[in-house]
Order: structure tokens, then sequence, then C-alpha cells
């Protein structure tokens, strides 16, 4: 089973961002689980949202404590949490913020992680989107570090997820442009 | 056709299969969603009636009226809505109306939380509803066609319940039947007697203490008589559908040869699996008993069940403040009605949002290792 553990704060997405993930990845033919974990329901609150992944039907629903994946939606997450806590040894990070990934390896707390990479999306969500709102541009980064999802599958996500077409294709820009930022 | 949806819209789509004529919600977390989702519908047209309501007393109330003209009628709530709904969920028996809820399940105050036990429903346990406790998003929305059908032909109220959070807010693959595959199964609720104006009736009288407890013997009595249809209709609709949860009271996972068993109920039995299969491959012989129906509270299957077995664990998610934790008791009341004597300890957790976890039902195992009782927190 592969899990994802989403850091946000209330108000970027980070919900959506698991639930894109989960149905992106029902269209491949897996299983597939998410859910948030609120603290209080209020936007700039810290979130947590979480995304099992695994061939066999998933019967268990608990929080995600050892994650495979770490997604931050908000740079600032990583000065006062350790975003890092529980990631399996050789554990993948992918932070939004300007600086490079030697410079955000350097500022987690957690000094036991595998490979860091780091994308400014909200630059991309202010361009394509207009609003700070960078989940579909971090699932966009995100995609190309993972061969269980593709960019096919979570287009067709988006899509379903937004019944405003507009709103769908403004997405769909912002997952692009940060498709196009990191690759492995 | 399997999709990838949240829990609590699976369960707004099947409301809509299940063609419920009149909806009162009003929205609590977490079955906020369900009701939005409903809204969503009524603005569409799928559904015919959805009263607006300014809480969850009037919601019960209203669908009371509704059920007592013949409508089929949903309503969903938790933790104080349910609390709030209280005095009425009574009426509601005692009338034998037939309205099904969804309670996702929360903690009652105080503190105040918003997320998962399951204290929201305890006090309802004596109230004459059929409470059917489901273990999956998947269940629970095969469950909802099964409710109505109870519903309809025993003239019993029926709540569904899932653990808030942990279900209604999961995103995962459910299949929801369509309306087609409900119409067969679930055929229109035409009531023998019902308000009308052109044949007029009383319904909800007040009675003398020369009749008051033989309605309350026969409300009794058909509740206790419900098992045989609660598992009736599992056996029919999983016929239908290619999917099974037990034998529609309770579920026995790999309890045949074990020596140790959890009892539990709800999303936290999928934990307990994980952790069986873990345990198993070492060699460890354990079990998990789930209970379906909470009530009518299945005895037989309990003390058939637990024959022979070293040590049992009954997981609480819920507490009775001066007294043994309710599932606790009902198992204990089994066995002492069983010639079978089976050490029992109990263990509470999950409180308010406490997470349990596969390592959790790891542990419980563990303490059943040893012969001495134990009653704790976890």
């Amino acid at each position: 089973m592969i899990e994802i553990r989403i850091h946000g704060r209330g108000g970027q997405g980070a919900v959506t961002a698991a639930e894109l993930l989960a149905i992106a990845v029902g269209f491949k033919g897996k299983s597939s689980q998410s859910f948030p974990y609120f603290g209080v329901e209020r936007r700039g609150a810290p979130v947590q949202a979480y995304c099992r992944i695994d061939d066999k039907p998933i019967r268990v629903h608990q929080n995600v404590y050892t994650p495979d994946y770490i997604v931050v939606l908000d740079p600032t997450l990583i000065d006062s949490i350790d975003v890092c806590e529980g990631l399996k040894k050789e554990g993948t990070v992918i932070v939004n913020t300007h600086l490079s990934s030697e410079q955000c390896k350097k500022k987690l707390k957690s000094k036991q992680v595998g490979e860091v990479y780091t994308v400014d999306a909200t630059s991309i969500a202010l361009e394509k989107i207009g609003k700070p709102i960078v989940n579909t541009a971090m699932l966009g980064a995100f995609v190309n570090l993972v061969d269980w999802v593709d960019s096919q599958c979570l287009e067709k996500a988006v899509n379903e997820f937004f019944d405003d077409k507009n709103m769908a294709d403004k997405n769909i820009a912002a997952f692009k442009g940060c498709c196009e930022i990191v690759k492995v | 056709m399997v999709k990838t949806l949240e829990g609590s819209h699976a369960i707004a789509d099947m409301i809509v299969n299940c063609e419920a004529d009149v909806l009162a919600c009003y929205p609590i977390t977490p079955s906020t969603h369900i009701a939005e989702k409903l809204q969503k519908y009524y603005a569409d047209g799928k559904i015919p009636e959805y009263i607006t309501v300014e809480q969850e007393f009037s919601a019960i109330s209203a669908l009371a009226g509704a059920s007592a003209t013949g409508a089929r009628t949903f309503t969903t709530t938790s933790s104080q809505g349910v609390a709030l709904m209280h005095e009425v969920l009574y009426a509601v028996a005692g009338m034998r109306l037939p309205i099904v809820m969804c309670v996702a399940n929360r903690s009652l105050n105080s503190p105040l939380g918003i997320w998962c036990d399951h204290q929201d429903i305890i006090p309802e346990r004596d109230s004459g509803w059929i409470i059917l406790m489901c273990e999956s998003n998947q269940e629970a929305v095969d469950t909802l066609p099964q409710a109505y059908k109870l519903a309809e032909s025993l003239l019993l109220p029926v709540m569904v319940c899932i653990d808030g959070f942990y279900l209604t807010h999961a995103v995962e693959q459910i299949d929801v039947p369509s309306k087609e595959i409900v119409q067969k199964f679930l055929p229109k609720f035409k009531p023998e007697f019902k308000l009308d104006t052109n044949n007029p009736i009383t319904l909800g009288i007040y009675s003398t203490p020369q009749y008051l407890q033989d309605f309350r013997e026969d409300l009794a009595n058909d509740v206790d008589n419900a098992r045989e249809p609660i598992k009736k209709t599992e056996e029919e609709f999983s016929k239908i559908i290619n999917r099974n949860y037990g034998n529609g009271l309770i579920e026995n996972y790999k309890c045949d040869d074990a020596e140790r068993i959890i009892i539990a109920m709800s999303s936290f039995c999928g934990n307990v699996k994980e952790a069986i299969d873990e345990l198993r491959d070492k060699g460890e012989k354990v079990g998990l008993l789930r209970i379906k129906s909470y009530r009518p509270f299945p005895y037989k299957d309990v003390q058939e069940i637990l024959k022979n077995k070293k040590h049992v664990g009954v997981f609480d998610r819920a507490t009775t403040l001066g007294g043994h934790p309710p599932l606790y008791t009902d198992v204990l009341a089994a066995i002492y009605d069983s010639d079978q004597k089976v050490p029992i300890s109990s263990f509470i957790g999950g409180l308010g949002g406490k997470d349990v976890t596969v390592e959790t039902a790891k542990n419980i195992f563990e303490d059943l290792k040893e012969n001495k009782i134990k009653r704790k927190f976890v």
C-alpha cells in the first residue's frame, strides 16, 4: 500500500488534492481512499489530508502515520511543524516554495528524508487561476514523481470534480504549468 | 457501476435510488455532506419534497407527520442532532412509523468535539429503532434499501449508522446499486393505515394504564422478532448485488478456530481484520465478531461464536458512566444466558475521534493473551 499525506492550510485545497488523487487512481482500476483530518474548520488553520493506494481493496480507516510521500502546499508550514514526521525511509517530499530543494531540505525539521523536490506552485496558481489555491498545481508537480497515476487520469479527475468548466480549465492549466517544471 | 466518490455522496445517491418522497435534514458535522448533496438533488428535481427545518427536533417531527401520511422518508444527523431528536425518536417507534435515518456517529458534548465515537446513539438504544452499524461505505449503501424494506414491512424505524469522518468524508470506490436494481428488491410503500382526510384515523394516541403496557409489550416483541427478517433481507439483497456482510446481524471474521476474539462495531472492524491477517501469518489464532445489528442485539449468534474461546475483548467506542460500557454489557448478558463461561474483557477507545488503528487492535489481542479479565481505556 502506498500512503500520501498532504499538508496545507484551510482554503488551499489539501482535502481536494487528496480527493482528486483518489479519483484519478480509481480511473486506473486500482483501489484508493482519501480523507481529511480537520483541525478546526477555518481558513488558514493547518489541515492534513490523506490518500491510500493499493492493488487490493482498502479496508483500513485510520490516519496515515508512515507516509511514502509528503506534499506540502504551504511553505510556512515547514517552519512551524515537522511535516516529515513518520515519513518512510527513502520517502519523498515535495514542497511548494520558491526555495531550491537544497535550501528547503536544510529548513525541514526532520533530517531523515529521501528526495526533496520544490516548485513555486503559488506563482503558477496566481498566473493560471488568479488565486493562491495551489492544490492542482502541486498535483501537476507530484504526478511526475510517481508511476501509479498519470496526467490523463488527473485531468479527467479535475474535469469530473469541477462542475464549472471555466474553473476546471484554469485548474488544468495550473496542473500542466507545474507538470512542465518538475521533471524527474 | 463502481465509482470513486465520497461516502456521504454515495449515501445521498442511494436515497434517490430508494425513491424517498419526503426529506427533512438539519445539517450538522459530520453528516452535513449527506444533507447538502440531498438538497442539491431536491433542487435538481430528483427528490419530491425537502422540508426546510430550523433544528433536528423539527426534522424528525416533520418526518413523523410525512411518514404517517404514507410517504417514504429520510433524515440524517449526528451527535447533538441525535440528542435533540431524542424525545421524538421514542415517539416515532411507538407510533410505528417506518422512518429511515442515517446517523454519522460523533461524540456528545462535553467537551465539544466534531469527531467520531458512538456515544450519540447510546441514549437511543432503548427507543425501539432498529440500529444497524456499518463497517464501510459500501455496506452502508447496500444496507439502506434493506433498511426501507425492514422498516416498511415491520413498521419499525431504522437507523443506519456510519462512523463520522472515517466514512462520511472518505472518498473511495463505491458501487451504488441503480434505481432499477433497488426497485426489484424494494416494493412501493403502501401502509395499511395512514393519515387520510377521507378516512380519518388517530395516530400517537393517549393511553391509560389499562393499555399502555400492552402497546410496549407488542413493540418489544416486534423489535425482538426483527432478527429473522433482518437475516432474510440481507440474504435476499446479497444475492442481487453479489456482496454480503455476514448474516445481517453479525459478521464472523475468522472466529471458527480462533482462541482470542475482538467484538466491535463499525469502521474500526476493518482495522481489526487487517491486524488479524497479520497475526494469523505469525500463527496466532485470532478473530473478529462484528456486531452489525446493535438493536435488536444478536444474543444467540454471540453465544454460538464465543463457545470454547479462551478470551474475548469487547471494544466500545462509547461509555456508560457509572456502569459497564454498552456493548460490553450486552455481551456479558449474552454469555450469562448460556452454559459457556468465557473470560470477557472490556476496552473503551476511539472516543471523540481518538484514532483506533491496526496497532490498537494488535495491542488488544496482546492483552487477551493473559487470562486475567481487564477493563481499560485504550
